[in-house]
């Protein structure tokens, strides 16, 4: 809908000069070498790049799930990089949405469970986890499909569910790691405008990695990563 | 919440147990009259050819599936007098699941993913926090407790899962081909760890495998063979 930011908008997330160096058996790798991002209340931004650049390093980083060697995240304009790890965990649970490309659904569990357990695992009172569940599964369009197992599902339908998992917390940002990895064109596409739909809904910034240049084209602010740096599209 | 059963109860009793599986107009016998029963505390690995009816019989043992003909009680409670709500909920106090993969939740951390069953259960959120505390350290993961699955090893994966599996103190352990996608080292370690804590608390174990240095690693070891039980079981203890 709104695809240029206005001047004065509400900054979800910023990341500034992000650095980030890790060892594997006395093996140096610089994932990150002074990556910035700033992703703006109900924007769509997408990085694109092959396996092994620094993607994933990227998400943790993003997601409050690794500290960076160097440089900030601010969610909201608090640096979640200086907060203590129990602080950040709870931090990331309530602020921070997180997709992957499978196993985002406990299989055992029903739908409606499954989109109930980031809130619950919160602790928020049962009242609002049920009326936040419903709201989203008719908001995925699949409240008829609250009671079934989530193993029943098809791959389209559960990663539209994994979508309400990560906006059930209402998150200022949801991070999708490959989130259309495993569909087809026909269920990758329209689990893109889904996601078109609720970030506007949600006001929730998205950021989508992928090495799929179908979704990366889909984001109003499309960058490449390249030797650890992002690059406008 | 003790877990463990009173000693004279077996811990599983399966009897008879069939189970046909039809493709297209073929029918397949997966497994023909298998009876096992696993005592309190026993530890016990089904080892067989791919396609023998190993995983068949532990999803009839684990109540996933039902025999076309046959019994199964658990806990001295039969798996076909249970329905709906009330089956998840013995299912959940009563067995712990380790599969092959560590099929963890992928968005989730390490701490939360062994806090979903507490959280299913009822349990409080400070007790909650304590054991999924004292699991993370019993399986030696105290510092990764807020990274994802994809942040950890296979054999770190496979960890939190058994730290999962545990954390409700179930009285029986499903395990399917835990250790299929690990090396040999790593392999070993985790299935040591897992009968640690499984012989501490007195936990009956069910072991499928395919790897015999697994396998030897049981009190008792059984071999299926196109769906049957190659040596028979022993005859039931006396009562």
């Amino acid at each position: 809908m709104n695809n240029s930011i206005p001047g004065g908008s509400s900054r979800a997330l910023e990341a500034h000069g992000l650095y980030h160096i890790y060892r594997e058996r006395d093996i140096e790798t610089v994932a990150l070498r002074g990556a910035d991002l700033s992703l703006a209340a109900g924007s769509w931004t997408s990085v694109i790049g092959p396996s092994g650049c620094g993607k994933s390093t990227l998400v943790h980083v993003l997601g409050g799930l690794v500290e960076p060697s160097g440089g900030s995240v601010l969610i909201e304009n608090e640096d979640i990089t200086r907060l203590a790890a129990a602080e950040r965990a709870i931090r990331r649970r309530r602020r921070i949405g997180v997709v992957m490309q499978r196993d985002n659904l406990h299989p055992l569990l029903d739908v409606a469970t499954n989109v109930s357990l980031p809130l619950r695992l919160d602790g928020r009172p049962v009242g609002e986890v049920r009326d936040r569940v419903a709201e989203l599964l008719s908001a995925v369009g699949l409240a008829d499909r609250a009671g079934q197992p989530s193993r029943q599902l098809s791959g389209g339908e559960a990663q539209r569910v994994a979508i309400a998992v990560a906006l059930a917390p209402r998150p200022v940002v949801v991070l999708a790691d490959e989130l259309t990895g495993e569909l087809d064109e026909e269920s990758t596409v329209a689990v893109l405008e889904l996601l078109d739909e609720l970030r506007a809904r949600e006001n929730a910034a998205i950021l989508t990695v992928t090495h799929n240049p179908l979704v990366a084209r889909r984001a109003d602010h499309p960058f490449v990563m390249r030797d650890g740096l992002l690059v406008a599209a | 919440m003790g877990s463990s059963l009173p000693p004279e109860l077996a811990a599983i009793a399966a009897t008879g147990l069939s189970r046909v599986h039809r493709d297209g107009a073929r029918t397949l016998r997966s497994l023909d009259d298998v009876s096992l029963t696993v005592a309190v505390g026993e530890v016990v690995a089904v080892v067989g050819p791919s396609g023998s009816g190993k995983s068949t019989l532990l999803h009839l043992l684990a109540g996933f599936d039902r025999p076309d003909a046959g019994r199964v009680e658990v806990a001295g409670i039969a798996w076909d007098s249970l329905r709906g709500s009330a089956l998840a909920r013995f299912r959940r106090r009563t067995c712990g699941f380790v599969a092959q993969g560590a099929s963890l939740l992928a968005p989730a951390t390490a701490a939360e993913n062994i806090e979903v069953p507490l959280l299913l259960d009822g349990v409080a959120v400070a007790e909650r926090r304590e054991r999924v505390t004292e699991a993370l350290a019993q399986v030696g993961l105290p510092a990764e407790a807020n990274k994802l699955p994809d942040q950890l090893s296979g054999g770190q994966q496979q960890r939190v899962a058994i730290a999962r599996a545990l954390v409700n103190n179930p009285a029986i352990m499903f395990a399917d081909e835990p250790t299929a996608s690990l090396d040999s080292t790593t392999a070993i370690a985790v299935v040591d760890l897992m009968l640690a804590i499984a012989r501490s608390r007195h936990s009956s174990v069910v072991l499928v495998t395919h790897d015999p240095t697994v396998a030897e690693k049981a009190d008792r070891v059984v071999t299926l063979r196109s769906g049957r039980l190659e040596v028979p079981p022993p005859t039931a203890n006396g009562a």
